[in-house]
């Protein structure tokens, strides 16, 4: 199977959808790149290269370049949903979510309940999280639990290109309003990725490596990250299991709870702050109905309650490391009552 | 333009059921019938119907919080419009909207929002379908002079002309925002000027004249069906109840609103028009006003015998599949 990057691998389920079906537009800042200037139109093809070589194929209809005007493309993108469209949206940096929250909070995530159910909306904001780029405090954060805890809105995360292609086919023929989360430090992440079509349901988590000794959840770059730390551990004689939600809304919370019950022992992972979090969501959740099976206090590894500090070497202590996720794994693993 | 007979006589229904509805809603949410809130537009008729006459159903409107008119304006039907105020079964929404929410994309009507400023984006959207799927259509977005100050405004004004899209955004201008003055709260006292600044043809029409009103709008549309781009109509109006329903309008001058309903009554106005060109007799009118209230008292009834949502409801239609 070719190896392709998560880069690529989203270029391909952006192209093979579009030339499946005519309703799906791409819009956003420079997803083309070049208008009204004397150089190369699809200059950019997005600002990581995401959807370069769409205007070539599909013309200035259906990938539209827009002015630096975020609440318009959000809210175009809902209303062109709502009308007969499936467009996809992209918000250059998720920290930008904050000039035009409005339009995806309380307009499209909202229009099916409070139209009594007569509304679909399908519609997929891409955009970019994570830190380590020095990309400092508006550009670098993690916001999908912010997505998560709004109802009406799905949030994916994926890990891998293989996941991303199947991910984001699956986002644009969603009925809902889907927010596609990509790290910004994985696009040239490789992966074996089949060249047709095809689709991941939202909901099923991905089970990265089986162990009985102690359960790990982890997102995006935390995957790899806790992968890390397994391996380590491995030598040490102790068995991490490794889920990888994939999607945040809807989560697959029984995948998580069967693991536990097997386990009795939870570290989560997580780039985001940790208050009203990811991780604090599924920390709650396994305290709540897996309670007698827990032999040891759940543990999160996550970002401090600070925004993220430019200087790399900050930046680093911000970010969980696979020696600080080795080592809450190591405690909860000798925990003893 | 010469309207019809039959178009005077729609015309005429169309804001005679606004304004009898809306003077019901009154009566019935003081009497606390209707729960949370309800924003009136009685006063301001002649712009939802001098632009939506020109409108069908596969047209789109986006609309405020100030909604009922532009939803009946639209095609929304009166009665399930009213068990959705009332909160019942039997609601556009079925009652999970209420006031500020009612919407019928059936209709075209694509929400009252209870946000200012909500709507403008939304209709850049809708405008948009009708331009990749080269439907013909148009999509209008009414915003109140409170949303011409909002920074999604002048966005999706600004991305209409760059898109050159099939839209028209209607600024009804009604003095207020809530309850601050449009002369101290817009700054440059000139809604269709802002519009113009973006770069799309804006005129200033007085609301109290259901013809100038529509003309207007028929020429914004006819520029916007025929590939010419967006364009704005600012409203020249007035509404002759608070912000809200129970607004005690402490900010309005003592005879303001008697003043208003006497001089600037768009359907008093429009009453007096057809009388005196002999196009409508008084007869007809009359004939209009009384079915009206009666459409009024049944919706009224029907809504207060209707029961609310079931339960299971709460869970419902947050997502389509999850």
């Amino acid at each position: 199977m070719p190896q392709k990057s998560i880069r690529q691998a989203l270029n391909e389920a952006l192209r093979q959808e579009m030339q499946r079906d005519p309703t799906v537009i791409v819009i956003g800042e420079d997803v083309a790149g070049g208008a009204a200037s004397e150089g190369q139109r699809d200059a950019y093809g997005g600002v990581l290269g995401v959807t370069k070589g769409l205007i070539g194929e599909f013309g200035e209809a259906r990938v539209i370049d827009t002015p630096i005007t975020e609440s318009a493309i959000m809210g175009a993108a809902a209303g062109a949903a709502v009308t007969g469209l499936r467009p996809v949206a992209e918000l250059m940096f998720s920290d930008f979510f904050g000039v035009c929250f409005d339009q995806i909070f309380n307009q499209a995530a909202k229009f099916r309940y409070m139209f009594g159910g007569k509304a679909k909306t399908p519609m997929v904001i891409r955009t970019m999280i994570g830190a380590g780029r020095s990309a400092a405090a508006q550009h670098s954060q993690s916001p999908y639990g912010i997505f998560t805890a709004v109802p009406g809105l799905k949030c994916v995360v994926p890990s891998n290109a293989y996941d991303a292609k199947g991910l984001l086919i699956q986002a644009i023929r969603d009925d809902d309003p889907v927010i596609f989360c990509e790290h910004k430090l994985m696009y040239d992440l490789r992966a074996e990725v089949p060249d047709e079509p095809y689709t991941i349901p939202f909901g099923e988590a991905n089970i990265v490596r089986d162990g009985d000794d102690v359960t790990v959840v982890a997102l995006a770059r935390m995957v790899h990250y806790a992968n890390e730390a397994a391996e380590v551990l491995e030598k040490e004689g102790i068995e991490v299991e490794l889920i990888d939600p994939r999607t945040t809304s809807p989560l697959d919370e029984d995948t998580i709870l069967e693991s536990v019950e097997r386990t009795g022992r939870l570290v989560i992972v997580d780039e985001a702050t940790p208050r009203c979090s990811f991780a604090t969501d599924v920390a709650a959740l396994v305290a709540d109905r897996a309670f007698d099976a827990l032999k040891a206090p759940i543990r999160r590894v996550t970002a401090p309650h600070t925004p993220v500090p430019f200087t790399p070497s900050l930046e680093k202590l911000y970010i969980p490391s696979p020696e600080k996720i080795a080592a809450a794994i190591r405690e909860v693993h000798g925990y003893a009552k | 333009m010469q309207l019809s007979r039959e178009e005077l006589v729609r015309a005429y229904r169309g804001m005679v059921t606004i304004r009898r509805f809306e003077e019901r809603v009154q009566e019935e949410f003081s009497k606390g019938g209707i729960p949370g809130f309800v924003h009136l537009y009685a006063g301001e008729e002649a712009s939802a119907i001098g632009m939506c006459m020109h409108l069908g159903p596969k047209d789109y409107i986006a609309s405020t919080h100030r909604g009922h008119g532009h939803s009946i304006a639209k095609g929304c039907d009166v009665v399930g419009m009213m068990h959705e105020l009332f909160g019942r079964q039997g609601g556009l929404c079925g009652g999970k909207g209420g006031s500020m929410h009612i919407a019928d994309l059936d209709q075209g009507m694509l929400g009252a929002n209870g946000i200012v400023g909500g709507g403008p984006p939304l209709v850049v959207g809708a405008a948009l379908t009708a331009k990749t799927l080269g439907t013909g259509t148009v999509a209008v977005c009414f915003s109140g002079d409170g949303a011409s100050n909002q920074g999604t405004t002048f966005e999706a004004l600004n991305m209409a002309v760059v898109l050159k899209l099939p839209a028209v955004f209607v600024f009804e201008n009604n003095q207020y925002g809530e309850g601050t003055g449009v002369d101290y709260a817009v700054g440059s006292h000139d809604i269709a000027g802002r519009a113009r600044g973006f770069g799309m043809p804006a005129v200033k029409v007085n609301g109290d004249d259901f013809f100038e009103v529509h003309e207007a709008a028929r020429e914004a549309l006819e520029r916007a069906r025929s590939g010419g781009g967006p364009s704005a109509i600012e409203v020249d109006t007035c509404r002759f109840y608070g912000h809200h329903s129970g607004d005690a309008q402490l900010y309005r001058g003592k005879d303001e609103v008697r003043r208003l309903r006497e001089e600037r009554d768009c359907i008093k106005n429009f009453r007096r028009r057809v009388a005196e060109a002999a196009l409508l007799e008084t007869d007809a009118l009359d004939a209009v006003d009384a079915e009206i209230a009666d459409l009024i008292e049944r919706a009224v009834a029907s809504a207060r015998e209707a029961p609310v949502p079931p339960e299971s409801e709460l869970l419902t239609d947050v997502h389509v599949s999850y």
